[in-house]
C-alpha cells in the first residue's frame, strides 16, 4: 500500500514530538488504544488557564505511518485553539486532509478519541464534569 | 557499489535465476509443443524436456523422477495432497492432524476437510515453533490417516524434526504429508533419509519462475495415491490433469539442478550474512529473535523490536529495503502473524516483528546498510513510542487498563 505524501511528511518530519508535565494542572494527557491492538497514542495539551486557548500540544505514539501521522497532524491542529473550538476536530476532517485509506480510518479516530481524552483530563484536573462522547463508530 | 532497494523477502518469493530464464526461452518459441502430442517432433521435444526436468527436479530431492507431479504451485500441492489422500483413503479413516503454525494453504485446507466431515488436530506447537513429538504420538488415533507438518516455517524458518515426525507415522501406519516450500534448496531434503510420503515445492522459492511446483508422491514403501482434485485428460499418472507447464517445467528444473550443486555454498554464505545482521540487531536493547535459533533455515530471521509498531517501522526504509513485518495494520483484521501468537508471543510482540528473508543475490554491502537503516528507525520511532518512555521509567505495561479498541 502506498502512503500519501502528507502522510509520509508527517512520518518523516513529524510535529510537537515530546512530553509535557502530566502532574500540572493546565496540562490535560489523553492515553488511547492498545499495544495488542498496534497502536496507543499519547496526546497532551497545555491550556492557558486565562484565555482557555490550548498554547502547546504534544504527542507519542507506537503504530503505523498513518497512526504517527494522525497524531502529528492533530497536535498542529490543536495549537492556538481554545478547548471547545478543539472539540468540534473531527476524524474525517483527519482522513482527508491525509488522504487516508479506508482500513486506516482507525487512525484518525483514535486521534479524535485521544483529543477528547486529553480535554477530560484537563477538565477532571480543573474541577469540570468530563464530557460524555458518543461511542466512535470505528473500534 | 550498494544496490537499491535491497530485496530481503525471500521467503515470499525469488528473483529467477538468469541461467534459469535462459534454458526456459526456446520453450516459447522454437520448442512451444505441446508434451502430450505424441506424433510430431513439437510433442517430442517438449516431452524430452519434460523427461528431463522431472530427473533433475526429482534428483534434488533423491526422489524417482516417477514420483514428481508437476503442479501449478505448492497451494495446489497442499490442497491436492490433503484433499486427495482424505477422499482416496477414506475407507481407513477421516483424522488428520497438523500444526497451528502451518501455511494458510494446509490451515483452510483442513478447515475444508473438517466440513466434508473429517477431523483434524491442530497440534500447538512450543515456544521455540517446533511441535511436541510426544503429543504427536498421543494423537494418533486408529482413523488417523495423514501427518501434515511443514518441513520450515515460512514466518520464522523453524525447521521441524522430520525424520523423527515421520518415524511416528510409519510406526502407527499413518501417511507423512509435508509442505517444503521453504526448505528445498536451503537445506538438504532427502525423502528416503527423511522418510518423507507426500511433499510440495515450489520453484518461485528457489530461483525458478511462478506458476510451477511440484508433489512428491511415494511409490514405494508405501506406495501412495491421492485422488485428483483436476480431472481431465489424465496427466501426471492420472492425478493432475491439464496440460503440462512447459516452459515452467524447464525452468523449474534447471533451478533445481542449480540449487543442487550451489546449495551448500549459498548456504553457507547466507547463513553468514543472516548471522552478522541478527547479531547486529540484536545489539540494540529490547531486540528478541522469534523460534528456535538452532534448527532454523539459513537464510532467515525473525526478530521483535518491542515497543515499536511493525509496520511503522518499515514505513522508515520501505522504499530502500523490502521485507514483511508480522503486524498486520494493513489487514482489516488487525490481528497480527498467527504464527508469532502460536509462539505464546505477546500481541505487541507480534506487532513489533520484522522478516529478514535472504536470498542467493543478497550482498553483504546490503546486509550492512539494512542494519544501520533499521537500527536508525527504530531507535527514532522509540523516541516517538510512549510504550518505550514508560518502560524506561519503570513503568509495568500491563498494570495500565488499556482501552478496548
Amino acid at each position: 500500500m502506498a502512503y500519501s505524501d502528507k502522510v509520509i511528511d508527517h512520518y518523516s518530519n513529524p510535529k510537537n514530538v515530546g512530553t509535557l508535565d502530566k502532574a500540572s494542572k493546565s496540562v490535560g494527557t489523553g492515553l488511547v488504544g492498545a499495544p495488542e491492538c498496534g497502536d496507543v497514542m499519547r496526546l497532551q495539551i497545555e491550556v492557558d488557564d486565562q484565555t482557555g486557548v490550548i498554547r502547546d500540544a504534544k504527542f507519542k505514539t507506537f503504530g503505523c505511518g498513518s497512526a504517527i501521522a494522525s497524531s502529528s497532524l492533530a497536535t498542529e491542529w490543536l495549537k492556538g485553539k481554545t478547548v471547545d473550538q478543539a472539540l468540534t476536530i473531527d476524524n474525517m476532517t483527519i482522513v482527508e486532509e491525509l488522504n487516508l485509506p479506508p482500513v486506516k480510518i482507525h487512525c484518525s479516530v483514535l486521534a479524535e478519541d485521544a483529543i477528547k481524552a486529553a480535554i477530560n483530563d484537563y477538565r477532571a484536573k480543573n474541577g469540570f464534569e468530563a464530557i460524555k462522547f458518543e461511542e466512535s463508530i470505528v473500534h | 557499489m550498494l544496490k537499491l532497494p535491497v530485496y530481503l523477502d525471500n521467503n515470499a518469493t525469488t528473483p529467477c535465476d538468469p541461467r534459469v530464464v535462459e534454458a526456459m526461452v526456446p520453450y516459447f518459441y522454437e520448442n512451444f509443443g505441446n508434451a502430450a502430442s505424441r506424433n510430431h517432433p513439437f510433442g517430442w521435444a517438449a516431452e524430452e524436456a519434460v523427461d528431463y526436468a522431472r530427473e533433475q527436479v526429482a534428483q534434488l530431492i533423491g526422489a524417482d523422477p516417477k514420483e514428481i507431479i508437476f503442479t501449478s504451485g505448492a497451494t495446489e500441492g497442499d490442497n491436492l495432497a490433503i484433499k486427495g489422500v482424505f477422499e482416496m483413503y477414506a475407507s481407513k479413516g477421516n483424522h488428520i492432524i497438523t500444526a497451528t503454525t502451518e501455511h494458510k494453504a494446509v490451515l483452510d485446507t483442513c478447515k475444508h476437510i473438517e466440513k466434508l466431515g473429517g477431523e483434524v488436530t491442530y497440534l500447538q506447537v512450543k515456544a521455540d515453533g517446533l511441535i511436541d513429538l510426544a503429543e504427536l504420538e498421543a494423537a494418533i488415533k486408529p482413523t488417523t490417516i495423514l501427518v501434515s507438518i511443514m518441513y520450515g516455517n515460512n514466518e520464522i524458518g523453524v525447521v521441524q524434526p522430520v525424520r523423527e515426525i515421520s518415524a511416528i507415522a510409519k510406526k502407527h501406519g499413518v501417511l507423512f504429508f509435508t509442505d517444503g516450500v521453504q526448505a528445498v534448496c536451503k537445506i538438504p531434503v532427502d525423502v528416503q533419509k527423511d522418510g518423507i510420503d507426500i511433499m510440495a515445492f515450489t520453484a518461485h522459492k528457489m530461483y525458478g519462475p511462478k506458476g510451477i511446483g511440484a508433489l512428491y508422491v511415494r511409490r514405494k514403501n508405501p506406495r501412495v495415491k491421492v485422488t485428483a482434485q483436476m480431472d481431465g485428460g489424465g496427466h501426471e499418472r492420472g492425478m493432475r490433469s491439464g496440460t503440462l507447464n512447459v516452459p515452467g517445467i524447464v525452468g523449474f528444473g534447471k533451478a533445481a539442478e542449480l540449487a543442487r550443486l550451489e546449495m551448500e555454498q549459498d548456504s553457507k554464505r547466507l547463513s553468514g550474512l543472516r548471522d552478522k545482521l541478527e547479531s547486529e540487531l540484536l545489539k540494540i536493547e529490547e531486540s528478541y529473535v522469534n523460534g528456535n535459533r538452532e534448527h532454523r533455515l539459513p537464510h532467515v530471521t525473525n526478530i521483535s523490536f518491542k515497543h515499536v509498531e511493525g509496520e511503522g517501522l518499515m514505513m522508515g526504509f520501505n522504499k530502500s529495503i523490502a521485507l514483511s513485518s508480522g503486524s498486520a495494520c494493513t489487514s482489516a483484521s488487525l490481528e497480527p502473524s498467527y504464527v508469532l501468537k502460536a509462539l505464546g508471543l505477546g500481541d505487541d510482540l507480534a506487532h513489533s516483528s520484522l522478516r529478514f528473508g535472504l536470498g542467493r543475490f543478497t550482498t553483504e554491502e546490503q546486509i550492512d546498510y539494512t542494519i544501520e537503516q533499521v537500527r536508525n528507525t527504530v531507535l527514532k520511532l522509540r523516541e516517538m513510542s510512549p510504550l518505550w518512555e514508560m518502560y524506561k521509567e519503570g513503568i509495568d505495561l500491563n498494570s495500565i487498563e488499556w482501552a478496548a479498541h
